[in-house]
């Protein structure tokens, strides 16, 4: 048996295929939401509030249900009073005191107050968009400005109205982890404390396809069809029927087609979503909704908005004794579907990030305020779990003056303490922490960074170098695990392996693909494994008609747990033809091999194909009727037994201009351990957008309100910064394959790696070349300028 | 966007008549700031009257000492002209780096100045190479041009057709990008004329100004250093998230020595 007889080999696992999707994405060929338009389609524009907080005093729709062209106008109170439920939130956090968070309702469209700018008051539908704008100017809405909740540091117990009667101190749950009292030990007997007050700034995702969300009732079949930009169609069907339009599930169809990038902003269930359909019911007719950019500024859910206090204990020698966490983190005006989650469970139990911390003790403060939703960003939690790590690492070295990579080196869990217990309740499974580090430091020639940092300072060059060491867990599960840390849902995937009669295969999936290019490294896998060419492999997504329920793509999820669905699908496929060929082959099914696509009875020349053993399955003949069902379709459902613990170590340069503030990326080098790796070209990729969003965090991107009136001040691309190629350098990485322990296939995930460590490596650099323990993301020119003129002359600052 | 008429006349004259008897009639160039108003609801013009027929508007020559641009001049256009690049290099680099690919290939010269964003680089070309603003009915002398923010000297009905500048001895321009929508947070442009030498700031006030006290020092020493100590006030120039107003003050005179090198460079 060699490679050359099997023609999947040069597209299997470790191969950098080109990927399937390309052709149509590069081409325009792509079928995106807004893409689609259905027979008969209405189209639906959202008024949407222009106050952070307002009692609803009155709306007159009068006049705007009888402008031409439209059809209906819709309000919160029609709504509420045709029993449409509160959007959900899919995890319960319990505070200190054993309460449940506060939950207060999240109706689609405000019936009686609107709390953010943005928020939804009223829907018109018409034959034309422009119709309905110009319908949607007629409506008279009458508001009672209430005094605006804005800062996340002062949120919790501010004076004046509360963002919700439900929490009257502004707190949706005030929740611990760790173990306080062996920590305060651990502090008591340091030697050094390095202290830091960061603020995690919020970010506005920006996925290039804005959302958009068609509706469509067939009155005949009762039939519903919602197609939508999500990650995880079928879990947007399942909070659709069970909480907001109350619907069978048999009876609704969610699709989500090519979809443009998510990031996480496109994993929850949106007003948006339960608008299209109630009105497509209320009016017959398909009804479609597209997010302008604007609207897309002030509705999609953001990301991370943390201000937290942390503390680092020591030995005299640097090592950590204890680490001590204080964050307030702001879910907006309203709990998003996983908002609650992922500043506590994808946060804090992050926190030994990749060193033998032993104790360590988290709190954290979630609060409402009047503004968008905050949720999962790519990375979710881990990002702001690392930052803190990795700067305060930082701030440790410079107080100690031990070496930044001696002081990681010397604190690493090392492999041989592998599977290792964190004090924050996670179990890594694999990772060679140091030998990522050691790489990365040859990568970058670490030793030379001396010269090139005198060599900047000829040209009036401010040099830095920064790290970022970081792990996270990716593959949340298992469910039971899950469940009992709070998540209203389980965290299974699935997949269905099917074989058709002439030997291609179909492989419907659970997981979706906006970008990640599934389509062609689970196809990869498939090939390999079934030992058919690849371009007889199609992998199916996002059509909850036609694919097993399977909980979406977030989390760098879909290769470690819907791969392993997959895979199980597989090998029972494998395990059925085998019983075939042993029929075929006149032997026992003990004693036939399959390798390469082919069956072999053990030490014999007697072979068949899987082709042939699929049309036999298909047209059985000569088949064991007695024994076996015909037909070579197999079904799968996977529930992992930990976590998967991505870690790398990433380093940077930069070079500030100290005149304009402006930091200049010089190099960038990355070192992953993503265990085993299908794609290496597909990964890169990966990893290259993650660090750009990484920098963007650290260098350009800022969401900021109005403090006082709470209007989004960075509602465009004119105000916002999104990272540009020029904004970026070419990065150098390399992957350390260690393999996972807790899956067959080895794999960890690499979706989010690079915005796990790419804020924290930047502004790393950025304080070294500085010559600060700390300044804030992002580090835009004049942040910087400032800085450096306070430190220059702190007394000028007067 | 609220319905509008759509109209493309083939001449300068037929556009004043469409204005004349339309007040309410809007004249688009590029269309890179009134497009997106208009998409946002923010204009209702009863017409657009787009000058892109108009073939006179259009191109770059050279007419002895001075070079002409028609209004209807995409910024790309410019930036790779060889005239342009032979003559005023400062000029074809500043267009080379207005906006983005996009925008230069979109956005004109004549559209640029008459909108008088306090951001755009244009003005502080027209200004500071002491350029002559040619229009439909008359010449306007850069210095009396821009009046405040968004708002020119043009009349009523009066359009753009042409910029004519006069080459410089020699000049540069600096630019601190926004790092968003990458206009100008501050532009200087610095040019030694035949009538002196001229410091322009764009992107930093309510309008495009001259500087007297830079011009005066360089007219002693063409050198960044004749630059140092002499700063704008902060008072009174712009004020945002990306830069507050004594940023800005520190960047106008940062611009201008790097302008002054990018002349002698």
């Amino acid at each position: 048996m060699t490679m050359q007889q099997n023609p999947a080999k040069a597209t299997g696992i470790g191969a950098s295929v080109k990927r399937v999707e390309d052709y149509r994405f590069l081409t325009g060929r792509g079928r995106y939401t807004d893409d689609m338009n259905k027979p008969g389609q209405l189209h639906a524009f959202i008024v949407r509030s222009p106050h952070a907080h307002a009692t609803i005093v009155s709306i007159d729709t009068t006049e705007a249900e009888q402008a031409p062209g439209v059809h209906t106008v819709i309000t919160g109170a029609e709504m509420k009073a045709a029993g449409i439920g509160s959007l959900p939130c899919g995890w319960l956090i319990k505070s200190k005191d054993g309460m449940a968070m506060k939950e207060p309702p999240h109706l689609p469209l405000a019936a009686d107050k609107v709390r953010y700018v943005g928020d939804q008051v009223a829907v018109v539908v018409a034959e034309t968009l422009n119709q309905a704008k110009d319908a949607a100017e007629l409506i008279a809405i009458e508001y009672d400005e209430l005094p605006a909740t804005v800062a996340t540091a002062t949120a919790a117990g501010a004076t004046g109205a509360p963002v919700h009667d439900e929490a009257p101190d502004n707190v949706c749950y005030d929740w611990e982890w760790g173990d306080k009292a062996k920590t305060d030990e651990a502090f008591a007997k340091a030697a050094h404390v390095a202290k830091l007050d960061l603020v995690n700034n919020r970010l506005i995702p920006n996925a290039m396809e804005p959302r958009a969300a068609i509706g469509e009732y067939d009155r005949g079949s009762e039939e519903y069809t919602l197609t939508t930009t999500s990650q995880n169609p079928q879990l947007i069907r399942l909070l659709l029927c069970g909480f907001t339009m109350g619907l069978p599930e048999h009876k609704v169809r969610v699709v989500a087609p090519d979809v443009g990038g998510g990031f996480g902003s496109k994993i929850y269930h949106y007003a948006e979503e339960v608008i299209v359909v109630f009105a497509a019911r209320k009016l017959g007719r398909p009804v479609k909704w597209t997010a302008e950019r604007t609207e897309s500024f002030m509705s999609d859910a953001h990301g991370r908005d943390h201000v937290t206090h942390v503390e680092l204990a020591m030995d005299d020698a640097g090592t950590f004794l204890g680490l001590r966490v204080n964050t307030t983190a702001n879910m907006g005006a309203y709990l998003s579907t996983f908002s609650s989650c992922i500043p506590t469970i994808l946060y804090a139990t992050l926190l030994s990030g990749q060193y033998k911390t032993p104790a360590i003790y988290a709190e954290v403060k979630a609060v409402f305020t009047n503004t968008v939703p905050v949720d999962a960003y790519r990375g979710a939690g881990r990002p702001e779990a690392c930052y803190l790590i990795e700067r305060i690492v930082d701030v440790a070295a410079r107080q100690t003056g031990i070496d930044k990579a001696e002081l990681r080196r010397r604190n690493f869990i090392t492999p041989e303490m592998m599977p290792y217990d964190t004090p924050v309740g996670l179990q890594y499974d694999s990772g060679d922490f140091a030998r990522n580090l050691n790489d990365a430091l040859e990568m970058i020639d670490y030793a030379g960074f001396p010269a090139r940092k005198a060599e900047a300072a000829s040209r009036g060059k401010l040099r830095g170098i920064g790290f970022a060491s970081y792990i996270e867990a990716c593959g949340i599960a298992p469910s039971n695990v899950a469940g009992a840390l709070g998540a209203r849902a389980g965290l299974y995937d699935s997949a269905e392996v099917r074989f058709h009669p002439t030997g291609s295969v179909s492989v419907m999936v659970g997981v979706h693909s906006h970008g990640q290019g599934h389509e062609t490294t689970f196809a990869q896998i498939v090939a390999e494994r079934l030992g058919v060419p690849m371009d007889k492999v199609e992998i199916v997504h996002g059509d909850s008609a036609r694919t097993p329920f399977g909980m979406g793509t977030y989390g760098s999820r879909s290769l470690a747990v819907g791969g392993m669905a997959m895979m199980k699908a597989i090998d029972k496929v494998i395990a059925k033809s085998k019983k075939i060929a042993a029929h075929l082959l006149e032997a026992s099914a003990d004693d036939i091999e399959f390798a390469d696509g082919t069956f072999r009875v053990a030490g014999t020349d007697k072979t068949i194909g899987i082709a042939e053993i699929a049309g036999a399955a298909y047209i059985p003949h000569n088949y064991p009727l007695d024994e076996l069902e015909p037909g070579l379709d197999e079904q799968a459902f996977y529930d992992p037994k930990n976590f998967t613990f991505p870690n790398g170590t990433q380093i940077c340069e930069v070079e500030i201009d100290p005149e304009t503030g402006i930091t200049k990326i010089i190099r960038f080098v990355a070192v992953d351990d993503f265990g085993r790796v299908i794609n290496p070209m597909i990964v890169e990729g990966q990893v290259h957008g993650g660090l750009v969003q990484g920098i963007g965090q650290a260098l350009l991107e800022n969401c900021v309100y109005d403090e006082d009136s709470g209007q989004l001040l960075t509602g465009s691309f004119m105000d916002y910064t999104m990272p540009r190629a020029d904004d970026v350098p070419s990065f150098e990485v390399k992957t350390n394959e260690v393999l996972c322990t807790t899956n067959a296939l080895g794999v960890k995930g690499c979706g989010e790696a690079g915005t796990i460590g790419g804020a924290a490596c930047v502004m790393n650099a950025v304080c070294d070349a500085l010559d600060i323990a700390h300044m804030d993301m992002p580090a835009s020119p004049e942040r910087v300028w400032r800085t450096l003129r306070d430190k220059q002359a702190p007394m000028a600052a007067e | 966007m609220y319905s509008f008429e759509y109209q493309h006349p083939k001449t300068v004259a037929d556009v004043a008549a469409v204005l004349a008897s339309d007040p309410d009639a809007k004249v688009v160039a590029g269309g890179m700031t009134l497009i997106p108003t208009l998409k946002q609801r923010l204009a209702m013009p009863s017409a657009l009257v787009d000058l892109r027929d108009i073939a006179e508007l259009r191109g770059v020559r050279a007419d002895g000492d001075t070079i002409v641009i028609g209004a209807m001049t995409p910024h790309a256009d410019v930036a790779y002209d060889a005239t342009v690049r032979d003559r005023i290099p400062a000029l074809a680099h500043l267009a080379r780096h207005i906006g983005d690919a996009q925008v230069r290939n979109r956005g004109t010269i004549g559209g640029s100045i008459a909108n008088a964003d306090p951001a755009a680089d244009y003005p502080a070309a027209v200004v500071g190479l002491n350029a002559t603003i040619v229009t439909s009915t008359r010449e306007i002398a850069a210095d009396d041009f821009f009046t405040a923010m968004f708002e020119t000297a043009l009349e009523e009905g009066e359009i753009v057709t042409a910029v004519r500048f006069p080459v410089p001895k020699r000049a540069g321009y600096a630019k601190f990008k926004h790092p968003a929508s990458r206009y100008a947070v501050v532009g200087v442009m610095v040019a030694e004329t035949a009538g002196g030498v001229r410091v322009a700031v764009t992107g930093a006030g309510p309008s495009v100004f001259r500087v007297a006290e830079m011009e005066q020092a360089l007219a002693g020493s063409f050198s960044p250093d004749a630059l140092a100590g002499i700063s704008v006030p902060a008072d009174g120039l712009n004020s945002d998230i990306h830069a507050s107003a004594d940023y800005r003050a520190h960047l106008v005179t940062l611009m201008a020595k790097r302008a002054v090198v990018a002349a002698t460079g």
